[in-house]
């Protein structure tokens, strides 16, 4: 018995019996280092496609705007001057860059803020029982899956100047006409209303997701004790949801910080945003000095700043959405 | 033991892994350097010629492999110069991917006439007796300043007329024949004169669309008729606000803003398409595409009311394009006789037939197809006529490589002086401050 045990040990192996050496005490050896090789690192291999892919497509092209960045880069001329960080300091000095920074935040502000509260009505009316409700869960994320070039004739309707929608609409209730291309304040509200259109029913699905996970007992109970609707809405549907509030308002930062589809659109498809560059967000500015300008050096210290900015904003956001959530 | 053998297959599983993450990366790396190098082995040539939109060429490729059994043609077609202009910066900047014929638009030659050396010389290849095949501007304009490289063949041209709406005309009490609408204006202060007469007595109605057009062509007309330079002097300086002319075509472009004579639209805005189904505005510089757009966009409505008249000051052209050969190709020569072949006389007219584009030959232009073309549309005005005369005006101007972004962003200007938001003693400081911008 204890001669049959023995080759069961690897370290053994060459000092064990004759018969189990022509499998060759080497094969053995080669097996077992390959064994816990593999248990190390196949893991690691199997999900390495994502990671290779990533460092080609993702990671690559980050670092390298970082170098294109310190440049003074022309795609046309063929320029590659190393300028160090003159861009990031040209950029600060950029009244048209700071005035875009306003035009983001403004809009920001404008299309998050009442499109996260009104995400958060829509799920709580979409949680309580409906007939049809399949129906109207599928309906609000409808915007999202119409075509960008809808959307845009659509809105390009609306929000016309002269025979807009609602300037027709504004008229029969007596407003003049207002020429929302051309107005600052008024730009970016036909913009948000665009955001509004196409993102509440996205983030109103994800608090609807949330609101099915809160277990049904908490209203019984607090139904038993008398609470109203209104009052078990903001005592357990918010406060159960803040993770799911904090992720919204994350996600809608990134995005908001980002903008660029619906300006653009409004817009007829041009990156300067209004004669006066009213509703020219980052990322138009950014598009416009990389792609029609040609300064591709300014554009990528363009999008570095862009990124800074969205890690402060995410990071305030969940500093203020914890604390308000916190002081319940 | 057990743990041991068990492990065994996990070997296989290892390799297995490996050669899944190894054909991953194969299958990645292959697919970015997937290149155009699949030349044929049987000796036969094949040549790629890029182009945007449409440029008509499809019957004359046949013509021409008929004719050259050794060569075969590839186009490659992008929809939009937008999309065309980018794909192009990369393929010049990175030293390759270009066709063998590369398309360059009138806004894009200005950039690549600073570096005729990323091109095939084309004198190298005989065109220099080709000159009298072309309008001397457009010639001009592929050569560069010493006259010593040609660098672009000069393909279509976009004379520009002036549309306007017969019926609002009548209205006004003007006079709706295209002969006597002409004289109304043989300048823009007439015109702009007219316009206010316009307005008087058809007030819901503006006079022009928006201001882009007549500052584009003031800016050429005024440059051609003094120092034969706008934005940027020969040497490529910004000379935005020292050129008088520059400052004539600001002022009187400005005149027409103040007086609140403009829509104050750019073209092709949904806003603009709307407002050619209504009478939002009573003339429309066109260019030769625009025909298409207005017939396109008016539709039933504007049937029987368009037609076109002269353009004040002058002539104007807006668009056209020259074939060039970069020097990547690997087949120069028999590129640049494709080159040569297109842009011919007989190549511009074949092209005309097909797709509409205004040839920029005279010999072309002297063709009984192209003087006897009317469009119905527009009351059957003999446009090929019409055009021709107007081409043949147009006198040569420098553009710096920097040309359209400073045109764009001082029409911004204007723009914003006709809605309210810039103070018209401010725009000349405001579009000085752009241009600078846009050139830098």
């Amino acid at each position: 018995m204890s001669v049959e045990l023995r080759p069961a040990t690897p370290g053994r192996n060459r000092t064990g019996p004759k018969r189990t050496a022509p499998r060759g005490a080497s094969g053995r050896g080669w097996r077992v280092r390959l064994a816990r090789l593999d248990m190390r690192v196949s893991p690691y291999l199997f999900i390495s496609p994502f990671y290779v892919i990533f460092l080609i497509f993702g990671a690559f092209p980050l670092v390298f705007t970082i170098w294109v960045s310190l440049h003074d880069w022309e795609l046309a001329s063929g320029l590659r001057d190393f300028i160090g960080l003159g861009n990031y300091r040209e950029l600060l000095g950029d009244e048209a860059f700071w005035r875009s920074v306003v035009n983001t935040i403004g809009i920001f502000f404008l299309s998050t803020v009442p499109q996260l509260l009104l995400a958060l009505w829509v799920a709580n009316l979409l949680n309580r029982r409906l007939r049809a409700s399949t129906f109207y869960r599928i309906g609000i994320v409808a915007p999202m899956v119409t075509s960008t070039a809808a959307v845009a004739i659509v809105f390009g309707q609306l929000f016309a100047r002269d025979y807009g929608m609602v300037n027709w609409l504004l008229g029969q209730i007596g407003v003049d006409p207002i020429d929302w291309q051309a107005s600052r304040g008024w730009s970016w509200v036909a913009i948000s209303a665009m955001v509004d259109w196409r993102w509440t029913g996205y983030n109103a699905l994800i608090y609807l997701a949330a609101m099915q996970a809160i277990p049904k007992d908490l209203y019984e109970a607090a139904a038993i004790d008398g609470a109203s609707r209104l009052r078990q809405f903001w005592q357990i549907t918010v406060p159960m949801l803040r993770p799911t509030i904090i992720f919204t308002v994350i996600i809608s930062t990134i995005g908001g910080l980002q903008l660029f589809t619906e300006p653009v659109l409004f817009g007829s498809g041009r990156m300067d945003g209004g004669p006066v560059h009213q509703y020219q967000t980052v990322t138009m500015y950014m598009f416009d000095n990389a792609f029609r300008s040609d300064h591709y050096g300014y554009g990528a210290a363009i999008a570095w700043m862009l990124f800074l900015m969205i890690i402060v904003f995410s990071l305030l956001n969940f500093l203020f959405v914890r604390r308000a959530g916190g002081g319940r | 033991m057990r743990a041991t053998t068990r492990r065994v297959p996990g070997g296989r599983g290892l390799r297995a892994g490996l050669a899944a993450v190894l054909a991953g990366i194969l299958a990645a790396v292959s697919a970015c350097g997937g290149g155009d190098d699949n030349e044929p082995s049987d000796g036969t040539i094949e040549l790629t010629v890029d182009v945007f939109g449409e440029f008509g060429y499809e019957q004359l490729y046949k013509q021409y492999e008929a004719s050259h059994p050794n060569i075969k043609i590839r186009q490659r077609k992008v929809a939009e110069l937008d999309q065309y202009k980018p794909r192009l910066q990369q393929w010049m900047a990175t030293g390759k991917g270009a066709g063998d014929v590369v398309a360059l638009e009138e806004g894009i030659l200005p950039t690549y006439m600073q570096q005729p050396d990323r091109f095939v010389n084309l004198f190298d290849y005989g065109a220099a007796s080709l000159e009298q095949n072309f309008l001397p501007w457009k010639w001009k304009m592929g050569l560069t300043p010493d006259g010593k490289k040609l660098v672009g063949l000069g393909t279509d041209i976009a004379p520009m007329v002036m549309c306007y709406r017969k019926d609002l005309f009548k209205k006004a009490g003007l006079p709706t024949d295209r002969d006597e609408v002409s004289k109304l204006w043989p300048d823009w202060n007439s015109f702009l004169e007219t316009g206010k007469k316009f307005q008087a007595k058809v007030p819901q109605t503006k006079w022009l669309d928006g201001p882009a057009a007549i500052w584009r062509t003031l800016v050429s007309q005024e440059g051609g008729k003094t120092v034969g330079y706008t934005y940027f002097d020969t040497s490529n300086n910004l000379v935005f606000d020292k050129n008088p002319a520059v400052k004539t075509a600001f002022d009187t472009t400005l005149r027409f803003q103040t007086e609140g004579l403009t829509a104050n639209m750019r073209i092709f805005t949904p806003e603009w398409q709307t407002a050619l189904k209504r009478d939002t505005f009573a003339t429309l510089p066109c260019p030769a595409w625009m025909l298409g757009g207005i017939e396109e966009f008016s539709g039933n409505y504007g049937k029987g009311k368009w037609d076109l008249a002269a353009l004040p000051g002058g002539a104007g052209v807006w668009g056209g394009s020259w074939l060039a050969v970069p020097k990547q190709s690997k087949h120069p020569k028999e590129a640049a006789e494709l080159a040569k072949f297109l842009t011919s006389p007989q190549g511009q007219l074949a092209a005309f037939k097909d797709k509409n584009t205004f040839p920029s030959s005279p010999q072309a232009q002297k063709d009984p197809a192209v003087t006897g073309k009317t469009n119905p549309y527009f009351g059957d005005a003999p446009i090929g006529k019409i055009f021709s005369e107007m081409a043949a005006a147009v006198k040569p101007i420098h553009l710096g490589p920097k040309n359209e972004d400073v045109r764009e962003d001082v029409e911004d200007v204007l723009l914003g002086v006709g809605q309210g938001q810039i103070k018209a003693s401010d725009a000349w400081n405001r579009a000085v401050e752009a241009a600078a911008k846009a050139a830098r």
